[in-house]
């Protein structure tokens, strides 16, 4: 029973949610607009319970002093910091412009993500250039046929997608296109053809009550 | 042969420090390589909005965040520039919780230069849970799916967005996207479905991911990275964050390509000898 309700509502919904999509019917129409509304809804408390689980699991770490612990705890810490910012600020006052809702430019929350969230994120990501320069020297190694062209081709793309490849000749951007365009492009869209056919697959075993995984079972 | 011994322990704080400095001086001194040839693919982007009768209205998604704010925001600050120059009523929303601070960055620096109004002439309705959900959810109706801004103002007391129901009333949608949910979500939930054009931007490591979809014509125009923002900041006229970065990309993809057969030649006699790193 525990399991057989969740799969049958699931089923319920996905047929309904799969076949109103085919449906113009005003009446199908209504109860398919309210139903992706209740999706956003369990979506958006998906997020408290990704808070709840992050809280669980780091100070459960810090209490046990495990490896890293005083990482968790500056990550607890802003996690909470932040939190408080924003509930404190809470949203726009329509009626009084001058008290800063946490979005508004200048509140304290927007404080927070400009001084510390923007930069910090943005240098992990930026870390990647000088970690793929250094593993381009170590790791790059051109062993077979089929890796020199796979140098070949990066070389041609890295310099044709930059002004430096059409400066050293003209050859070098239309050549990074022609990789772009014909050999890539055929791959990705195998690619993406087989991956979609994975996807139908799988939502129709999930709507069949074949897929048992997410319900914590076992699978088929 | 020390050469090549030298080479192969060569510290890597040596290749960071490299990577560092061809970044940083062509950045800070402009070194002007080479000029940026704009491609098709920038040229569609362009295109699509020029050919909208003035006064359309566009739906412009900033689906990033700071982690990628490098590659999308000069995209995303020149597509806005872009539209307001064309006199266009932007609709601006996000489906990364941290994008919205962005888009309300780059339609204020685009609303000053062109004497634009916040609510009159765009709109930031903010960040909304749900993906997919969001933008299906749209394609029934706009105000229902965002009933405020941003700023928590009611959309029927937000002129921009009298009128607008669905993306029927829509004429463009211009997507600047890092990842999921972003680019291929919008086209395959709203351009298969609702045949609403749709231009993008996106980081240049998805990219590839997008060709198949531009090459389809589901995609009318495409920024790949920053080499893509920079052609579109030379076709709008407006040379900026992206044209600047050039140099430095391109320096940077030298020395990549240095260190490739640099490499390979450093670790050559442990191949002959049939070991070597793996």
């Amino acid at each position: 029973m525990k399991r057989t309700v969740p799969f049958l509502i699931t089923m319920a919904a996905g047929l309904f949610m799969l076949v109103a999509f085919f449906v113009p019917h005003p009446s199908v129409r209504v109860l398919y607009t309210e139903m992706q509304t209740w999706a956003i809804v369990v979506v958006g408390f998906t997020y408290v319970l990704g808070v709840a689980n992050l809280l669980r699991i780091n100070t459960r770490h810090v209490a046990r002093r495990e490896r890293d612990w005083p990482f968790k705890i500056v990550l607890i810490a802003g996690l909470l910091a932040t939190m408080a910012i924003g509930f404190s600020e809470g949203i726009s006052d329509i009626m009084d412009p001058s008290v800063l809702g946490y979005s508004e430019t200048g509140s304290r929350f927007q404080w927070v993500y400009i001084t510390f969230y923007s930069p910090m994120s943005a240098t992990m990501f930026a870390l990647l250039a000088f970690f793929i320069a250094s593993a381009a020297f170590r790791a790059f190694r051109i062993r077979s046929f089929e890796a020199m062209l796979l140098a070949i081709a990066a070389f041609i793309l890295m310099l044709g997608r930059v002004p430096l490849g059409n400066a050293i000749h003209p050859v070098i951007p239309g050549a990074a296109d022609w990789l772009m365009e014909i050999p890539q492009n055929a791959a990705k869209r195998g690619i993406l053809i087989g991956a979609a056919l994975g996807v139908i697959a799988t939502g129709m075993r999930v709507i069949l009550g074949m897929e048992k995984t997410y319900g914590g079972g076992e699978g088929s | 042969m020390s050469l090549l011994t030298s080479l192969r322990n060569l510290d890597r704080r040596w290749i960071f420090l490299a990577v560092g400095l061809l970044v940083i001086l062509p950045l800070v001194f402009g070194l002007h390589i080479a000029p940026v040839q704009p491609s098709f693919r920038a040229r569609g982007f362009y295109d699509a909005i020029e050919r909208l009768p003035e006064g359309s209205t566009v739906l412009l998604a900033g689906d990033y965040d700071p982690g990628t704010a490098a590659e999308n925001y000069p995209m995303h600050l020149a597509a806005a520039r872009h539209l307001m120059r064309r006199n266009m009523k932007i609709i601006a929303l996000a489906l990364y919780p941290a994008g919205p601070p962005l888009t309300d960055q780059v339609l204020a620096i685009a609303g000053q230069e062109f004497g634009k109004q916040p609510g009159v002439d765009y709109v930031n309705l903010g960040y909304k849970v749900g993906n997919e959900l969001v933008m299906s959810s749209m394609g029934q109706s706009i105000p229902r799916t965002f009933p405020m801004d941003k700023a928590g103002t009611p959309v029927e007391q937000i002129p921009v967005m009298r009128g607008i129901q669905n993306f029927g009333q829509i004429k463009l949608l211009v997507s600047i996207s890092a990842g999921y949910p972003g680019t291929k979500e919008w086209v395959q939930q709203v351009v298969s479905r609702f045949h609403l054009p749709m231009v993008a931007g996106v980081t240049a490591v998805s990219a590839p991911e997008y060709y198949p979809y531009l090459q389809a014509g589901q995609l009318q125009g495409l920024l790949g990275g920053m080499a893509g923002a920079a052609e579109y900041e030379v076709l709008v006229e407006k040379p900026g964050l992206a044209t600047r970065g050039m140099d430095a990309q391109s320096l940077a993809h030298l020395f990549i390509a240095f260190m490739i057969v640099l490499g390979n030649l450093a670790f050559l006699p442990e191949r002959k000898n049939g070991g070597g790193r793996p």
